[in-house]
């Protein structure tokens, strides 16, 4: 369990350095020079170059690339911002800010956001699948599969606004989505985030209604399930204990799919609720060819899947002994 | 004896076990065939019979040449194709054929029976007089098939109709050796009589030698001129039918035989000896030392552990009856033993 | 999908009579290519401490039939109709937890294959003592006492450690001894063993047949096993029964049966399988054709598309109208064929080539 755990730990760092190395030498592939974006409208060459060398563009982008991953352990002195203590993640190009305190600002919004959404569909999700798999062929069993497929289809930048139009300015139920930190003020973040957790929801719901009624219907079909019948279990017994327990394997792994697109789709959800998270930063590090920003981004979104992911697979060996004794 | 036409020798193949911390490292291996020698000479039918794992399907695949061999030589018809390139085994791939256990799975389901059958005449640019269809409908009536279901597809048949369909796939081009693996043991009893019977006619009507691999020893008997006993990756018993069955030598062979369920009542007086062995067949991943049945047979002592026993001809055997134990049986299955190393049944 | 109807004859009470008994046991599945046909009018009985054998090929409703007497078929497509009587109780219309507290307790099932027979995720201690602690309102401490008690003597070694082992850990082999452990564990009155051994190598087959034998003659069990091997039937039960398409056609003891069959597709079954002392040079006697679908079976006796001595019966019986199993006791079969007629075939065409 350990040796497998350290083997997780490992391969996500490597996986980690190569997304980041990607992203930084991809970015200089862009025709576009950030340098020219600090000298001002009127740009005499010798400044642009004196910027180049106090940005650090003036070196190799191998060079450059070290510079700033040891920068992230040992921290850096920067000619145009100063000293920048480790973690250093670099300043913005754009906003002059610390890219690693830009990012610890706002994550706790973003992952306020994805997490409580992660949390209702995935009750919802299951336990609406349960109840159709166990009704299975019955009306609350075709109900809930014909809704799930409208939910699954829908988009959160159309299902978003409606709501918001409804709910808020029309009925007045709930205050406007925004991010209250939850140590301020508990009540208040969750009432605040209601709406966005509730829309990213209808759409996720829906796909895991549909997965956990169809890999239990498979599982209450298993030779293992039909024994535990025919040594006297009770029906819930059957279904709880022995079909639900083969049937989150594959709904974990789907899981740990879904939080990937649920990160990259911050960008879209945190656009359409006005709120200020991490997917927010990473729209303005583009439009600004921000590379410092861009750099922080990516790697905070990449190493929050990473962990997840592992997360996953440690969930993966509680589940199956299979996977953990193999 | 017939001039050999396929003549395996020290054959290997040995498949690797991947772990390790970071990197995928080799962390060890499968034995699955471990230093085979065997002979199919022209026109002859060798039956390899064993337990699951004991390499024989993986003998089978070597030998047409699906897999390369980890070490040892496959010689056809005096030609070395262990390592031979594909371009180089093409004129060999049509003389030997495969049949496969499944007979749903190893035929396209979007293709019909004609273009099945005439697939590998096509790959190889064989041209037959009449042409190809005429060739088709032949072999479809030659493995007991109506030729008017050129057109049908394998959906269309039964377990039985599409292992024939297999057989005629194989026919196609005419091949001097056809590796049948376990060609029965998914069909029903009263069909698998059918194909047996099948084999056994095209066997000695068109002259095709054949490896018949088989776990059950009714079956391979009554297909197989000689026999031959895998354990573990090894050959123990090697020899003519006759002499297997009524004089095997090797006690695996001799469980074997002494476990098979006859139809046959207690009363009847023959099979009233039973050998029962204990627990199953150990992993090919890490084999015993020496003999490798010795953790499960009776006799074992400790040269079986020290040292390997050659597959040699021990005195008493026919000519070509081939053993290797050191502490061989009386030649004969007509005792009343009664040796049941089973602590359950003690 | 197309909707079954069924008259269920109302149960009535019965006597002391046979441990077991099936009366006229039908059942039909609805799927999307038809009703299919899977046990026609079923019939017949097991006495305490006896082992039944029940063979057939694929298809031919063995083990559905066996499935039915647990109910563990699937409900929502089945349509059952007839009894199942274990001694005073009836089990086709029985009530669910009557059913579940039959099962694993009076009977008990073993599966053909081992290994997606248990659960992968529980390890065989807990699998095995769960029974005996829903059933017998044992204690944790007691259940695992006994757990070990019946590893043990089903001849899995050190039982005491294996016990937190997983299916996986363990061989084919000493899975199904697990299974069998499990099912013995309430020491049930029923065993069904559906294809024991399919799964399994020849010489651990042969040690699984001779536990059960073993383990029955300890227990006093009844055994229906299930079974496409008339080897295996020939060293393991009392009584045969041997079924096509769905019905019996051939039922008797395992004497009778093996050394006189009366069915033509009984004499089909036991030529087709190679032996290890006849003559290789003759070859097999095969049932010509292939079995019949039960989306739609054959009129008359199923097996008359096959038969090759209808024709000795007259001119459209055979495909007109069904035999039923005669005489009322005994050695029984259902063809129209006369006792002498069988006999003269049999001793005379197929005796030889056996």
């Amino acid at each position: 369990m350990f040796r497998f755990f350290v083997r997780r730990v490992i391969g996500a760092a490597v996986i980690l350095l190569i997304i980041s190395a990607v992203t930084f030498f991809l970015f200089y592939a862009i025709p576009r020079d950030p340098a020219r974006a600090f000298c001002g409208k009127i740009c005499p060459p010798q400044n642009l170059i004196l910027i180049r060398h106090n940005l650090g563009m003036d070196e190799p982008l191998f060079v450059q690339y070290w510079h700033w991953l040891v920068g992230i352990f040992t921290g850096r002195d920067l000619v145009q911002f100063g000293q920048c203590d480790a973690p250093c993640l670099g300043y913005s190009f754009a906003t002059q800010e610390s890219v690693f305190s830009a990012i610890i600002d706002r994550f706790p919004v973003t992952i306020s956001v994805t997490m409580g959404a992660a949390v209702v569909f995935l009750s919802f999700g299951i336990i609406t699948g349960m109840i159709a798999a166990w009704q299975q062929g019955r009306p609350l069993d075709k109900i809930a599969s014909t809704t799930s497929v409208i939910g699954a289809s829908l988009q959160i930048y159309f299902v978003g606004p409606i709501v918001v139009f409804f709910v808020v300015d029309s009925m007045g139920l709930l205050p406007r989505p925004s991010y209250i930190p939850f140590t301020e003020d508990p009540l208040g973040w969750f009432v605040h985030l209601l709406i966005p957790w509730v829309v990213l929801s209808i759409i996720f719901t829906a796909n895991y209604t549909r997965m956990t009624r169809s890999v239990m219907v498979e599982q209450l079909a298993e030779d293992y399930v039909r024994t535990a019948r025919a040594k006297g279990m009770s029906s819930r017994t059957v279904f709880l204990r022995f079909a639900w327990r083969g049937a989150m394997i594959p709904i974990v792994t789907i899981f740990g799919v879904d939080l990937a697109t649920l990160f990259g789709g911050a960008i879209i959800t945190e656009q359409t609720f006005t709120l200020h998270g991490i997917g927010e930063l990473a729209v303005r590090a583009v439009q600004n060819t921000d590379l410092p920003m861009l750099l922080g981004v990516t790697l905070v979104g990449a190493f929050s899947i990473v962990v997840l992911n592992i997360v996953v697979d440690v969930l993966y060996a509680f589940i199956d002994p299979r996977v953990r004794l193999a | 004896m017939t001039e050999s036409l396929l003549e395996l020798s020290g054959l290997t193949k040995y498949f690797p076990v991947m772990g390790g911390l970071v990197f995928k490292r080799q962390v060890g291996r499968v034995h699955a065939v471990d230093g085979v020698d065997l002979t199919v000479g022209a026109g002859e039918a060798l039956g390899l019979v064993g337990e699951s794992g004991c390499g024989k399907s993986t003998t089978g695949r070597l030998v047409a040449r699906l897999l390369e061999p980890s070490g040892g030589t496959i010689r056809y018809n005096g030609q070395d194709i262990s390592h031979a390139s594909r371009r180089e085994l093409k004129p060999i791939r049509s003389e030997i054929q495969m049949i496969f256990q499944d007979p749903y799975s190893s035929l396209n389901p979007r293709h019909t029976v004609g273009t099945i059958i005439s697939g590998p005449m096509e790959v190889n640019g064989i041209q037959p007089p009449g042409g190809r269809q005429k060739r088709v409908r032949e072999l479809l009536e030659t493995v007991g098939l109506n030729p008017e279901h050129y057109n049908r597809f394998p959906h269309e048949f039964s377990g039985g109709q599409r292992q024939r369909i297999g057989v005629a796939r194989a026919l196609a081009l005419e091949p001097k050796l056809i590796v049948a693996d376990e060609p029965v043991s998914a069909l029903d009893v009263s069909i698998q009589a059918q194909v047996v019977n099948l084999l056994q006619q095209l066997q000695r009507d068109l002259g095709i030698a054949f490896l018949f691999i088989a776990h059950d020893l009714a079956v391979v008997r009554h297909v197989s001129q000689r026999v031959a006993v895998m354990y573990l990756g090894k050959i123990v018993e090697v020899g003519d039918r006759q002499s297997i069955y009524e004089r095997p030598r090797h006690p695996y062979t001799h469980a074997l035989l002494s476990a098979v369920p006859e139809v046959e009542l207690p009363e009847d007086g023959v099979g009233t000896e039973r050998i029962r062995l204990a627990g199953d067949v150990p992993s090919p991943i890490d084999p015993p030392s020496g003999c490798r049945f010795r953790t499960r047979c009776w006799k074992a002592q400790d040269k079986c552990a020290a040292e390997e026993p050659p597959l040699i001809q021990i005195t008493g055997n026919h000519e070509g009856h081939l053993t290797a134990c050191h502490f061989p049986e009386e030649p004969t299955v007509h005792g009343d033993q009664e040796i049941v190393l089973d602590p359950a049944l003690a | 999908m197309t909707t079954v109807t069924w008259d269920r004859e109302p149960a009535t009470p019965r006597g002391p009579g046979p441990f077991l008994s099936v009366r006229d046991l039908s059942v039909q599945f609805s799927t999307e290519d038809g009703i299919v046909h899977a046990v026609d009018r079923l019939s017949f009985d097991l006495e305490k401490g006896t082992t039944l054998g029940i063979v057939g090929e694929s298809g031919s409703g063995k083990s559905v039939s066996n499935l039915s007497i647990l109910g563990l078929h699937d409900k929502a497509h089945t349509k059952i109709g007839g009894e199942i009587w274990l001694e005073d109780q009836e089990l086709v219309s029985a009530s669910r937890s009557t059913l579940e507290r039959l099962r694993g307790n009076r009977v008990a099932m073993i599966f053909q294959d081992p290994l997606t027979s248990l659960s992968p995720y529980h390890t065989v201690g807990r699998q095995i003592s769960e029974v005996f602690r829903k059933h017998k309102g044992a204690s944790k401490a007691e259940s695992r006492a006994r757990a070990i008690e019946m590893l043990d003597r089903v001849g899995i070694p050190q039982a005491k450690t294996r016990l937190e082992d997983y299916p996986h850990q363990f061989s084919g082999g000493m899975r199904q001894r697990v299974m069998i452990a499990m099912a013995l564990v309430c020491d049930p009155d029923l065993l069904i063993a559906d294809e024991p051994t399919t799964a399994l190598d020849v010489t651990v087959q042969a040690q699984i047949l001779d536990l059960l034998k073993d383990l029955q003659q300890d227990f006093g069990t009844s055994i229906i096993l299930i079974t496409h091997d008339l080897g295996v039937v020939a060293k393991t039960v009392h009584n045969v029964l041997v079924m096509y398409a769905g019905r019996a056609i051939e039922q008797g003891t395992v004497q009778q049966v093996l050394r006189e069959p009366h069915h033509p597709y009984t004499w089909g079954l036991l030529a087709s399988m190679p032996k290890l002392n006849s003559n290789v040079d003759l070859p097999l006697l095969p049932v010509r054709g292939t079995p019949p679908s039960l989306l739609n079976p054959p009129s008359g006796c199923p097996f008359h598309p096959r038969c090759d001595y209808r024709d000795l019966v007259g001119p459209d019986l055979c495909s007109t109208e069904r035999p039923e199993l005669s005489p009322a006791d005994g050695h029984r079969d259902a063809c129209y064929l006369t006792l002498a007629q069988k006999r003269e075939i049999f001793n005379g065409k197929i005796k030889e080539r056996l």
